[in-house]
């Protein structure tokens, strides 16, 4: 599309753009980040984002490991991932340029704060020399320097504050230039300041003011020379909303709640990067959720059980660690057959390893991580909004099975976020609980006969008179419940329990795949890849490789369609955030070679390096 | 939830037996504490379908299978948070946890220190034995410095929790010690402790015939119990011996033997609890009788009443929440 003029700027109109805001991590990079994703949003684009922050609170000012990064993708068409290269990275100090310049596409924009390049802010960040005195920087990048700091002060002038106050609103100086750069209205973020700084009026006067000036700035210097806009993407007809990851597992498991008809329990421990699930459920005090933020992981998770005993929606989170130490509990689900959903956001490990940064390799402790034989489902969601709709088949599997249920996300989906189309309340298909309210068999209450069809077994809660029942980790006799440590009876228990979670593939949808039904190449993913695979396939079909993808949802137990399925490739590739976990459990499910990718970097796939895989190996 | 509540109760103590064999060693205190138990809950006038008895793992975890009610046999140390999620799913249940020492005070003292100072109405049975029982007779935490088990032959080195003292410093409402022996007494303080409103500890001393028995005996051998223990009694004098003829006294320096006339009346709902930590640092060796009975009984606000107002608040302030208000919530657009 050609250049128009407007006033003395050219307005062009791109199909998408990844921006990169970068900076300390007490410069408000995730608020700038977030506050022009939800404009983004509203404008209608499609969008991913990929915040990327560090796991300490407030490194030292200005040094290394003290950047966090924010990655935004929007666009005018369908897409699946937060980008792989930024066309935009704004810098706001030289720790940030050094982090992230890498990464910038040459010829891309590159914005940066001249107001923190003093000789202190380079020696923090290592730099010998100022990097913005290398000509070679002007001929790869498009360069805009400018001095945010004394604009800020300069805009805040007059307000009474002291100057690290008024330093503090130079995020939303940056803000509004990038507003006016890409054509995007300030109202959602003036009415989000207006709700955070409600009763601090100067700090409310001082950011709108902040960034107000960077859009009047960017529109009367000659900073830019451009202006840009992006259209509105083409999605499905229906009401929107932008959502992460982690909010959308406590909407989903409220939803859940509503669903089955039980009150929703959450007992949780904060750990990075689960516990906005806590803080997102602890706000649904009028939906009647109870949030008891327990002493530890594993109060966290027996509460849960107690509260399940107890005939509420039992629900837990957590990440590797604080799963680790869940897994005692988790074997006790198991033999007291009671629905639990447990969720794990996955993040970088072993022990605390990298605690912000986002990695798939909880699988295998997932599907197999207990004392013991005792199988749990395993569940993953896809994409921020498909957290919604996998912690609601969690709690269907859990309720309808009467086992627990885990729930992989990962750091990846619980803090990016993308738009969400809101489903119709109709859509939602109930899934209500009956309890127990008589004795069978006598009039005696037998807690472990079994539904013919589900082998689940009855759930009678304290408080029904007549049913009174003991449970408990013994092993126990079927039927009866009674404590029984006989040979056979362990191994019938050991199948049964193993055949009733077997049996729930029974219920799961047909398996689709993108792209041609058969040929040389399957991706096989699972979980938060699925958005670098779709980018990855989209564009190896319009070179016309022979290739397909299919994402699997459950991964314990396998669904019974997929062995067919993979029968009909040549090759198997399965890129996944691990060493190879998923290759593994289809190699040993199936019997078929795969090609593994893994990769443990703490970083998702970017579709281009997954597609030069597909290249690779569709030739 | 159940209407039976409105009805009159009547129970006897047959109907809290469950058809479950007994499989604790001959001898062992866990019997008569289960027979107090099943007695006093058969007097409490509580529907027999709202008590719930959670518990860890142990010799006394064993304690669910054996009563006829509601019962929950989870996995070591972590009966109080098991009970927690049952109190706050529905708070007119009776809860109660049955532990041990080493399961209440080693594997489980997170739980337990956490429960305490969060009072929810539940109350705690903690039958203290002073050595690990199911594992075969190593020292517990509440052992006594030198105590010579299969895990230490030397004699244990390390200090032993006072249970009573722990639950004081954890900010329990309601702290109790009873003696698996003295029946009337167990009972008695069970029911004061189902009266209270709000977290209730009781400590229960009980004798280990195989791994440490007569560890108590000579405060609470029927010979000498008398002269050698003294019973808490809210709003009554510190009176001991056979005849109630002996005083204690707590002055600001010591607790001390004084005449009857001159004994302190001993005061549970003392705002600092100072006495009470006092009273129950007694040493065991005779010089002064060892204090059993109510030693804390304070009101405090409750956990879970605490979390239902706030849900209730939130309900009147907001609204009742809907799925419609909960999916389009926050700022949505239409594409049309």
């Amino acid at each position: 599309m050609g250049p128009t003029a407007t006033r003395e700027h050219l307005l062009e109109t791109l199909d998408e753009v990844v921006i990169r805001f970068a900076g300390d991590s007490g410069d408000g990079m995730q608020i700038t980040g977030t506050q022009f994703t939800n404009t983004t949003a509203v404008v209608g684009n499609d969008l991913a984002t990929f915040p990327d922050y560090p796991a300490e609170i407030r490194a030292p000012a200005g040094s290394l490991p003290g950047v966090s990064g924010f990655q935004l993708h929007f666009s005018s068409h369908d897409i699946h991932t937060p980008g792989d290269q930024p066309d935009v990275l704004v810098a706001m100090n030289p720790a940030a340029l050094k982090v992230n310049l890498g990464d910038l596409r040459p010829g891309g924009m590159l914005i940066v704060n001249t107001g923190n390049f003093g000789a202190k802010d380079l020696e923090k960040a290592r730099y010998e020399h100022n990097p913005l005195d290398d000509a070679q920087l002007y001929e790869k990048y498009n360069v805009v320097k400018f001095d945010l700091n004394e604009a800020t002060i300069q805009a805040t002038e007059g307000l009474g504050l002291g100057n690290k106050e008024a330093l503090r609103c130079k995020n939303m100086l940056a803000l509004g230039m990038l507003y006016w750069v890409y054509s995007r209205p300030m109202e959602t973020s003036e009415r989000w300041l207006a709700e955070k700084f409600g009763k601090k009026p100067e700090l409310l006067e001082a950011n709108l003011r902040a960034l107000r000036a960077g859009h009047r700035i960017a529109e009367n210097s000659e900073l830019f020379h451009h202006r840009y806009q992006v259209p509105p993407a083409q999605l499905a007809p229906g009401t929107y909303r932008n959502i992460m990851g982690n909010a959308a597992t406590a909407m989903g498991l409220v939803t859940a709640s509503r669903l089955s008809g039980l009150p929703l329990f959450y007992g949780s421990y904060p750990i990075t990067p689960a516990s906005d699930i806590l803080h997102s459920l602890a706000r649904y005090k009028n939906y009647g959720v109870i949030t008891f933020q327990a002493e530890d992981e594993i109060a966290a998770v027996t509460s849960a059980l107690g509260a399940a005993f107890a005939g509420a929606l039992g629900a837990t989170a957590s990440s590797g660690p604080g799963i680790a130490l869940k897994t005692e509990a988790m074997g006790l689900a198991v033999s007291v057959e009671l629905p639990l959903v447990i969720v794990d956001v996955q993040r970088g490990g072993p022990s605390t390893g990298l605690p912000t940064k986002t990695e798939q390799a909880d699988l295998l402790q997932a599907v197999f991580g207990r004392n013991s034989e005792a199988p749990i489902p395993v569940l993953a969601a896809c994409s921020p909004g498909d957290c919604f709709w996998t912690a609601i088949e969690a709690a269907r599997i859990a309720v309808t099975y009467m086992t627990p249920v885990i729930m992989l996300s990962d750091g990846y989906l619980a803090n990016g976020a993308e738009p969400w189309r809101v489903p119709e309340e109709n859509s939602l298909q109930p899934f209500p609980v009956r309890f127990k309210t008589n004795g069978q068999g006598g009039g005696q209450f037998l807690p472990y006969l079994r539904d013919p069809v589900t082998l689940a077994r009855g759930w009678a809660v304290p408080g029904t008179p007549g049913l009174q029942h003991r449970i408990g980790g013994l092993e126990k006799q079927d039927v009866t419940g009674n404590v029984n440590y006989e040979p056979g009876n362990h191994e019938m228990m050991v199948k049964l329990r193993e055949q009733k979670v077997l049996g729930i593939a029974a219920s799961y949808p047909p398996l689709e795949v993108f792209g041609p039904p058969r040929g040389k190449l399957l991706v096989l993913g699972w979980g938060s890849t699925y958005g670098a695979i779709r980018s990855a396939v989209e564009r190896a079909h319009a070179k016309d490789l022979d290739v397909a993808q299919l994402h699997i949802r459950h991964l314990w137990p396998l669904p019974r369609d997929l062995g067919q399925i993979l029968q009909r490739y040549d090759t198997i590739l399965i890129p996944e955030l691990n060493r190879g976990q998923f290759s593994r459990l289809i190699r040993a499910e199936y019997l078929i070679p795969t090609v593994s990718y893994p990769k443990v970097q703490g970083r998702p796939f970017t579709a281009s390096e997954l597609l030069r895989r597909i290249e690779e190996l569709a030739r | 939830m159940s209407t039976t509540a409105e009805k009159p109760v009547s129970f006897k103590k047959a109907d809290f037996v469950s058809d479950q064999e007994v499989r604790w060693c001959p001898g062992c205190g866990d019997y008569a504490i289960l027979s107090v138990v099943q007695q006093a809950f058969a007097e409490l006038g509580v529907p027999k379908e709202k008590f719930v008895c959670v518990s860890g793992i142990g010799c006394s975890s064993r304690f669910p299978y054996y009563m006829d009610v509601y019962g929950f046999h989870g996995i070591h140390g972590r009966a109080p948070a098991i009970a927690s999620g049952v109190k706050l799913a529905n708070r007119d249940l009776d809860v109660w946890v049955v532990t041990g020492d080493g399961d209440g005070l080693s594997i489980g003292g997170n739980h337990m220190i956490h429960a305490m100072r969060r009072n929810m109405n539940m109350k705690v049975l903690l039958f203290n034995n002073r050595i690990y029982g199911l594992t075969k007779g190593q020292y517990s935490p509440t052992s006594t410095k030198g105590t010579k088990s299969p895990s230490t032959p030397f004699g244990s080195i390390d200090n032993p929790f006072n249970p009573i003292a722990l639950a004081l410093g954890a900010g329990a409402s309601f702290v109790a010690r009873a003696v698996d022996t003295q029946l009337k007494h167990l009972g008695a303080v069970l029911k004061a402790a189902h009266a209270h409103k709000g977290f209730a500890f009781v400590e229960i001393l009980q004798n280990c015939v195989i791994f440490n028995d007569a560890v108590f005996e000579h405060f609470t051998d029927k010979t000498v119990r008398d002269e050698r223990q003294v019973d808490l009694r809210p709003g009554q004098p510190l009176l001991y011996g056979k005849k109630l003829d002996k005083g204690l006294r707590i002055t600001p320096d010591a607790i001390e033997l004084c005449a009857p006339a001159e004994a302190s009346t001993w005061d549970p709902k003392e705002p600092s609890g100072a006495n009470a930590y006092r009273i129950c640092q007694a040493p065991e060796d005779g010089q002064i009788p060892v204090p059993v009975g109510i030693f804390r009984d304070v009101e405090a606000p409750i956990f879970e009443d605490d979390i239902h107002r706030q849900i209730h608040d939130a309900k009147i302030k907001m609204g009742e929440g809907s799925l419609k208000s909960l999916l389009t919530g926050g700022e949505t657009w239409t594409v049309k």
